[in-house]
Order: C-alpha cells, then sequence, then structure tokens
C-alpha cells in the first residue's frame, strides 16, 4: 500500500511503532503532490520546504514520547485559513500575496497536536462556489472523472485526501462547502455546529454561516481531528464554551434503539435517478444495523431555504467584503482619485461570483428592500430552524443525500448562477438551523457518459449532537466498503 | 421583477464596485432572474415570526480590558500596498 493512501489512526501506528518516520510519510505524500498536481490542480501553494522541517520536528516529539494521534500526519489547509507566514489567497487575485502576521485557532492548534502542513488547498473564490471553477487561479478537477467539477467550495482540500495529496484536510462549511465536495470525491466531510469549532483567523465569508471542519478519508480520522479543533476560543465571540467530548467514543458499529427520520422534502423531483437509487439501499442498510427509520419526516420549509440562504449569505458577504479597499492589505489599484482607486481595486481584484453575490447582498440590504428581502429571509430562516427543532423531538438524526446529483461536467452551470445555487440544496439548511451534519460514502452512480460516480449520505444531527451523526456513520461505514475505494489517476 | 440599468448603476456605486458596461449588463439579467426566483418567499407567513440573526443563543460577549501582546507595526505593515513613514498611505479624501 502507498503510504499516501494511509488515514491518520493507520499512520499513526505506524508513527507509533517507528515502523515510518513522519519525514518518510510527508515525503511520500510531497511525491505524490508533485505526480498528481499536473491533473487534479488542488492546491494553491505547497509547503514543501516547512513541511520537511515539521515532520522532522514529529520525529523527534515521537522518539521523546510526546505525541497526539495527529503528530507527523501530512494535512492540507483550505486557503481561506491563515497560516502565520504562509500566503493565504482565498483562491482571489485580491489576497494573491497576503502573507497572515498569525495562525488561525485551528492552525494554531493542530501546530500544537503535532501536524505537518504539506499545502494550502484550493477552492471557490472567497468560498464562494459550488464547483471550484470559480477560483482565480485553476480549476480542480475531479480524480473520478477529470471533465467533471469536484464540488465546491472546499474541492481542493477534497481531491487533495481523494488522491493522497493528503492524509486529511480542513474544509470550511457556510452552505455546504465540506460535505458537498466530500460527496462528489467520495471521502467523508464533517461540518460541526456553528460555535463548536472557532472562526478566529478563518477569512469571513458568512459570519453567522461560516463554520470549519474535518476533510477525512473515513468517519474515524473525522473524529479524531475533531478532538483537536473543537472547543472554546476566546477570540471569537461566537465559540459556544461547552464541554468537549472525546468523539472518538461515539464511534460505536451498531445502530440499536436510534431513531433515524427521512425529510421527504428531499427526495424530490430534480433528483437523479441513480442517486436516489443508491440512496434508498444506504437506508436499507442502516435499518438493518438496528435503527428504525421513519420515511415520513417533513420539514415543511425546505423549499424555502434556498431563496432564504442567497440573501443572507450574501447580505453578510457584502458587508464582510467591504474591507477590501486597498488600503491595509491585499491588491490596490492607483485610481485617479480615492473613489476611483477604490472602485478599480474591487473590479479588478474581485472575480464574477464575489462581484456578483456583492450585488445582491447590496440590493438585499438597500433602501426599500431590506424588510422585503433581508428581514424577510432571517423570518424564514427562524421557520427552518424550528422545523429542525421538531424533527430532533422525535429523531436522533435525519438522513438524506447530500447533492441531488452526482458530480456536474465542468462548464456546465457556471454561466448560470441559479443552477450552480441548486446544487448545494440539501445542504445549506443545516447552516441556517446551525445543525451539524457529515457526508460519507454510500456508493456510485452511473451518470451518462462518465463511467459510475461517487454519491454522498448525508447524516444531519441537532446542535451538539456531533456524537450521534459520528455514531451512524461510523456503523454505515463499517458494515459497507466505499470508503475505501480510490480514484485512479 | 426586472432590474433597470440605473439600478444596478445604484448598487455598484454602493457597494463601491467598478463593473465594466459588460458586467453590468449581464449581471443585470442574472441577478433579474435570482430576484425573480426568491419572490418565493412572498408564499410564506411571517408576520408573527422573529427574525434569527444567527443560529445559537447567546448572550453579549464581553471581556477584562487587559493589555497584552500585539503585533508590532511593521508586521501590520508588511502587507499594506502603499506606506509612507510607518503609515499606511491613502488617496486624499478631500478636494484641494
Amino acid at each position: 500500500m502507498n503510504l499516501y493512501n494511509l488515514t491518520i489512526h493507520q499512520a499513526h501506528q505506524l508513527l507509533k511503532s517507528k515502523e515510518v518516520s513522519s519525514v518518510e510519510l510527508t515525503k511520500a505524500v510531497l511525491k505524490r503532490i508533485a505526480e498528481a498536481e499536473e491533473k487534479v490542480r488542488a492546491l494553491v501553494t505547497v509547503t514543501e520546504e516547512s513541511a520537511l522541517l515539521q515532520a522532522e520536528q514529529a520525529d523527534q516529539r515521537i522518539r521523546a514520547g510526546d505525541f497526539t494521534p495527529l503528530t507527523g500526519v501530512p494535512a492540507v489547509i483550505k486557503d481561506n485559513m491563515c497560516t502565520k507566514g504562509i500566503r493565504t489567497t482565498c483562491s482571489s487575485r485580491m489576497l494573491e500575496n497576503f502573507v497572515p502576521p498569525y495562525d488561525a485557532t485551528v492552525v494554531e492548534w493542530l501546530k500544537d497536536a503535532g501536524m505537518v502542513m504539506v499545502g494550502k488547498g484550493n477552492m471557490d473564490e472567497f468560498a464562494m462556489g459550488s464547483s471550484n471553477e470559480h477560483s482565480a487561479f485553476a480549476i480542480t478537477s475531479n480524480p473520478w472523472d477529470l471533465g467533471r467539477v469536484p464540488g465546491g467550495s472546499s474541492g481542493g482540500p477534497a481531491v487533495g485526501v481523494a488522491v493522497g495529496e493528503a492524509i486529511y484536510a480542513l474544509g470550511s462549511d457556510t452552505g455546504g462547502s465540506i460535505r458537498q465536495p466530500a460527496g462528489f470525491c467520495n471521502i467523508v466531510g464533517f461540518k460541526p455546529t456553528y460555535g463548536r469549532v472557532s472562526r478566529y483567523g478563518l477569512v469571513a465569508f458568512a459570519s453567522s454561516l461560516d463554520q470549519i471542519g474535518p476533510m477525512t478519508k473515513d468517519v474515524t480520522d473525522s473524529a479524531l481531528v475533531m478532538n483537536f479543533i473543537a472547543g472554546y476560543d476566546p477570540r471569537d465571540s461566537t465559540s459556544l464554551n461547552y464541554p468537549v467530548p472525546d468523539y472518538t467514543k461515539s464511534l460505536i458499529p451498531d445502530l440499536k434503539g436510534l431513531r433515524l427520520g427521512i425529510p421527504k422534502e428531499y427526495f424530490v423531483e430534480g433528483m437523479q435517478q441513480g442517486v436516489e437509487e443508491v440512496m434508498r439501499t444506504a437506508i436499507a442498510k442502516l435499518e438493518e444495523l438496528g435503527a428504525t427509520v421513519d420515511w415520513e419526516v417533513s420539514l415543511p420549509h425546505t423549499k424555502y431555504a434556498l431563496a432564504a440562504y442567497y440573501l443572507i449569505a450574501p447580505s453578510e458577504a457584502m458587508a464582510n467584503l467591504a474591507r477590501y479597499d486597498g488600503v491595509k492589505y491585499g491588491f490596490s489599484y492607483e485610481g485617479e482619485s480615492m473613489w476611483d482607486a477604490m472602485e478599480r481595486t474591487r473590479e479588478l481584484g474581485f472575480g464574477p461570483e464575489v462581484k456578483r453575490r456583492i450585488m445582491l447582498g447590496t440590493y438585499a440590504l438597500s433602501a426599500g428592500y431590506y424588510d422585503a428581502y433581508y428581514l424577510k429571509a432571517q423570518k424564514v430562516r427562524t421557520l427552518i430552524k424550528r422545523d429542525f427543532d421538531e424533527a430532533f423531538k422525535e429523531f436522533d438524526v435525519l438522513v438524506a443525500p447530500t447533492s441531488p446529483t452526482v458530480a456536474f461536467k465542468i462548464g456546465e452551470k457556471v454561466d448560470d448562477p441559479l443552477q450552480m445555487y441548486l446544487s448545494d440544496i440539501f445542504t445549506l439548511s443545516l447552516n441556517l438551523a446551525g445543525i451539524c451534519g457529515i457526508s460519507i460514502p454510500c456508493g456510485f452512480a452511473e451518470a451518462r457518459v462518465s463511467a459510475s460516480l461517487p454519491v454522498g449520505l448525508q447524516i444531519m444531527g441537532d446542535a451538539f449532537a456531533e456524537e450521534a451523526i459520528l455514531r451512524v456513520a461510523y456503523a454505515y461505514e463499517q458494515a459497507t466498503e466505499w470508503h475505501k475505494r480510490r480514484p485512479v489517476l | 421583477m426586472k432590474l433597470s440599468r440605473e439600478e444596478v448603476k445604484h448598487i455598484a456605486l454602493l457597494a463601491r464596485l467598478g463593473l465594466s458596461e459588460e458586467e453590468m449588463e449581464r449581471f443585470r439579467g442574472q441577478l433579474s432572474n435570482i430576484l425573480e426566483n426568491f419572490e418565493v418567499l412572498k408564499q410564506v407567513d411571517t408576520s408573527d415570526v422573529p427574525p434569527t440573526a444567527y443560529p445559537i443563543s447567546l448572550e453579549n460577549v464581553v471581556r477584562e480590558d487587559e493589555a497584552a501582546p500585539s503585533f508590532t507595526q511593521s508586521e501590520i505593515l508588511a502587507n499594506a500596498p502603499h506606506q509612507e513613514e510607518g503609515c499606511f498611505r491613502v488617496r486624499a479624501v478631500l478636494e484641494q
């Protein structure tokens, strides 16, 4: 077996028993990056030099017996999380040369645990997109079919993990940006409850929706990473001071007594037939493992979530992106006057999707439209949250597809923003409600022309019910082989 | 609902976002289409529903005002596109 295909827990065993050193493992991953990157373009920056230094330090820690399950294990960090001394671009011209003077909290905590960071993951610019086609630098390809998108906006981290350019990655999820690319690339993507993981040092897109989470090769690895990134951080005022359990304790391979609900609004017209078939088989498997399944759960406001989300997220984005004025950092255009400089800086520094969302958000917040759009969307958000509150009175978890389709073709939706937005239809309600969700591999569906492509199973839990969704995900994973399939480049 | 050229221009001005003629026209069509689809929200009765700004209920978060290490001037200026005498250099705000 190639070292780069290892999971965290497999790598940890080899490192602990000193069969493999972190330097050897890191070199294997860097070599894999060198051979795969030309095809997939998953990384914005490769940090070879500092990675080898961190690997040497990790080996010293292991020799000294001072290590964690993450010590010496190579990771990719999405390029919207600040890394001290290493440029953090958000895949935007605006931040192409931005070198943060500090680490995001999650990066700091992973470094303390002994992370080896091999690179920064490509993404849709400022995390706005569902296909990675909105990166200002390169379109990332799906390793299962290079002519298709990997999903987004954490497409680079997802592909990096899928092809072995990293043992694990961190992504961020504002409306599905961890779960949807995880589903498209056959890996595990975990979006924690809002407030569970610090956002300090995560470049802000939509502050009431953004959340950082693990992207891994299996469920055990997601639990391991959560053990190190979850927790209270006084530097993020929305971080919650709430006890952090040992997430690996929830990895129990049976579902006896667990109540599963299937929201009927998630099985609708427009879902690919192959996806629906895979989903029904997966749910039957969950039943076989001891869960009770109810197919008649209703989340009645689901059909309004897309509109509410795409008014709230752009409104928050337009405010957050007002800071890019060409003065303090980032791209700057020397215009003829102050206003001209600012307008031209933003015209040349931002790509089309970012501009579109700034325009949409500005409109929704502007005089005369605020009540009809932004305020209305916030009220609908309350109703969406209440739907989930009701459902979780009766069910431990809800189960649905991660996306209505398998990975689509590069270029297929890029000129039709509304069609692109629709690919988040099963994921964005969770961000509006602030609850947690995970996408795990659950089968392959035939796509026209292409060979079969991966399908993601989404398990949703109430706020702080991370352990319940990890348990269901783990039990399913132990009973199936889908997560072991790797793309051939 | 169809946005006019003037409306698109006005929004771009509010956002201080320069747009080419071509972008202006493209966004006019796309934003009109998106907003038209979002009219669906009008079907929802929200007369007694409070808005949600954050998914979790939080009290105001305060902390003690204690001195702590901060960034140095040179660290903060390291990313500045234009600087002069240890300050960010900006264009004149007032006309002469």
